[in-house]
């Protein structure tokens, strides 16, 4: 479905990316593992267009994406949750998820599509006048999920969802991108936690200074000796 | 509620002069009502974008010299023997026009600034702003320079059943710069609600998060600078057909502050917060006039500011608004409390 092919990122003179290669199947949850500065937030923030790529080629089932712009990358199908600060505070809950549908014109659809999300998170439907800010994490973190919905994706991309959140509230986050993946969405996850990430996935890469060092099955990393030692602390 | 209370604010507005016969106070009316569209210009790209034009006055000011220019008509030499001649269109045309050149303006200024943003937008209104200036102080075949342009003629409006008004009297400006503002208050909140409104909002509130879902930053500041600049240009217009005289000082960099203080003091990012902020700091000068001395004027000026930003720093109408009933409540932070309820619906 996604396949990126030697994509090479920088940021001024450091180079994040060194030649990033790899491929989502359709249906896959696909997680990305390595330490901070490995390069996967940049790999996610390439592949929506939020940074520009200085060689390489992303194709996105069987189209070109490399350099198309976040809008175009959008409306293809692919969604990007960034890391950092879920929402937009001072919005109600409401129009964060229609923010979610930024460049969408179907606005009946839309509104099916808010509804669809407040059935999943009664939560959200009860405080849905209320200014996003006010929110628990939480609850902050299931608006998130929902926005990213919101654009009707085939692929979405979560950049450390579990961070700053309270163990149950991880939990229940990955219950639910497993139940997105389940549903029949792509899944692209970017996670610090690499042991639940590994758990979880069809498919992972380990990336270390901007490089795919090591792919394969979930289990698979689980099970290699380097992965166990430097991430999983065994 | 808060559609009724703009109505009756309006009402109030509108029955002023039926009350206040002091024509040195209408005119003291008129000039901060025509602060008041300058400030609320201001308050679109300050309080909805985070954008500080401190050059706002530039806008104001070319909708002024447009307005006079296309008003009284100018012949000015390019090259040679080659001249611009324009013969006088009437006013009303000068204030069409410098809606759009001010427009154009913006336009201009914000495509060269967004790119950088933040302090580099603040270095870039300022310079054109200054630049703006000089060219109205040395242009003077077209502008008079420190001559300043003079007998601009008043606004002409054609009505159903009354024919022609020329606006020269203080009453008759007073609802012209009333009914401008409505209309610019309108436009503004209708905009801000709007698609592109919350696009606008949701960038100054997290600007990664609106890119990840799909909006274009550049194109909605752009857009934003356009209509901000284009209503000051019209503010600008209005204020050079009821002075009838204008000099390269409307370009006075003290102008764009009083309109920051307006904004800041009456809360920025709230729609009625320029209006409030507008009619205290332009109505103060001319109330502390004949009670005290020209120093001590400006004192209290300066301290009353202070006390405002000290007390409230949001602002006054944010501060006050929740208290009353009116627009969002303020986002408090709320501390996360799993408690055994919360605990089982999360896990």
């Amino acid at each position: 479905m996604l396949e990126i092919r030697d994509i090479v990122c920088a940021y001024g003179q450091v180079t994040a990316l060194k030649g990033i290669s790899l491929s989502v199947k359709a249906g896959q949850l696909v997680a990305l593992i390595g330490a901070n500065g490995a390069g996967k937030s940049t790999t996610l923030r390439a592949i929506s267009g939020l940074v520009p790529s200085r060689s390489g080629q992303m194709m996105f089932d069987g189209e070109d994406i490399t350099g198309v712009g976040p809008q175009r990358v959008l409306t293809k199908g692919i969604a990007h949750c960034p890391e950092g600060r879920r929402v937009f505070p001072h919005m109600t809950v409401a129009e964060n998820l229609d923010m979610g549908a930024y460049l969408r014109t179907d606005t009946s659809e839309v509104a099916v599509d808010r509804d669809r999300i407040y059935g999943e998170f009664p939560r959200l439907a009860e405080r849905r006048k209320q200014a996003a800010g006010t929110l628990s994490g939480g609850e902050q973190q299931m608006l998130a999920l929902g926005r990213a919905l919101m654009s009707r994706p085939r692929l979405v991309m979560f950049d450390e969802p579990s961070l700053g959140l309270a163990p149950n509230i991880v939990e229940r986050t990955f219950a639910i991108i497993r139940a997105i993946r389940d549903s029949g969405t792509t899944v692209l996850l970017v996670e610090q936690n690499a042991f639940a990430a590994l758990e979880m996935c069809d498919h992972a890469y380990l990336l270390e200074s901007g490089r795919v060092v090591l792919s394969g099955g979930g289990a698979e990393l689980i099970a290699n000796e380097h992965v166990r030692r430097a991430y999983l602390g065994g | 509620m808060t559609r009724v209370f703009s109505l009756v604010t309006l009402a109030f507005f509108a029955s002023v002069p039926l009350w206040l016969k002091d024509p040195y106070l209408l005119n003291a009316l008129i000039t901060t009502g025509i602060f008041i569209i300058g400030a609320m210009s201001m308050n679109l790209l300050l309080g909805f974008t985070g954008q500080l034009s401190l050059g706002h006055i530039a806008f104001f000011g070319i909708g002024a010299y447009v307005s006079a220019l296309t008003s009284l008509g100018y012949d000015v030499p390019i090259v040679g023997d080659f001249h611009i001649v324009h013969t006088p269109w009437p006013p009303i045309a000068g204030f069409a026009l410098a809606v759009v050149i001010s427009g154009l303006c913006g336009y201009l200024v914000g495509k060269l600034s967004f790119r950088v943003r933040g302090a580099y937008f603040v270095i870039v209104t300022i310079s054109f702003a200054e630049v703006v200036r000089l060219v109205a102080l040395n242009w003077v075949e077209l502008t008079q320079g420190p001559l300043a342009l003079t007998n601009i003629p008043s606004i002409t409006i054609g009505l159903p059943y009354l024919g022609y008004l020329t606006l020269k009297t203080k009453l008759q400006n007073y609802y012209l710069v009333l009914a401008v503002a409505a209309v610019a208050y309108f436009l503004i909140s209708r905009l801000v609600h709007s698609h592109y409104g919350r696009a606008m909002r949701g960038l100054m509130e997290n600007e990664t998060l609106a890119v990840s879902v799909g909006i274009d930053v550049t194109k909605a500041l752009t857009l934003t600078a356009i209509i901000s600049a284009a209503i000051a240009g019209a503010a600008g217009s209005l204020y050079a057909h009821y002075i009838r005289i204008i000099d390269p000082e409307v370009f006075a960099f003290i102008s764009t502050v009083t309109m920051v203080i307006m904004v800041v003091s009456g809360g920025k990012g709230s729609l009625a917060g320029p209006v409030v902020g507008g009619v205290i700091f332009g109505l103060l000068p001319v109330l502390l006039r004949p009670v005290m001395a020209p120093e001590a004027q400006w004192i209290t000026y300066g301290l009353v500011l202070i006390a405002i930003l000290f007390v409230l720093p949001r602002g006054i109408v944010p501060a006050l608004a929740p208290k009353l009933g009116f627009g969002r409540q303020p986002v408090k932070p709320k501390p996360v409390v799993v408690t055994e309820l919360t605990a089982k619906e999360h896990a």
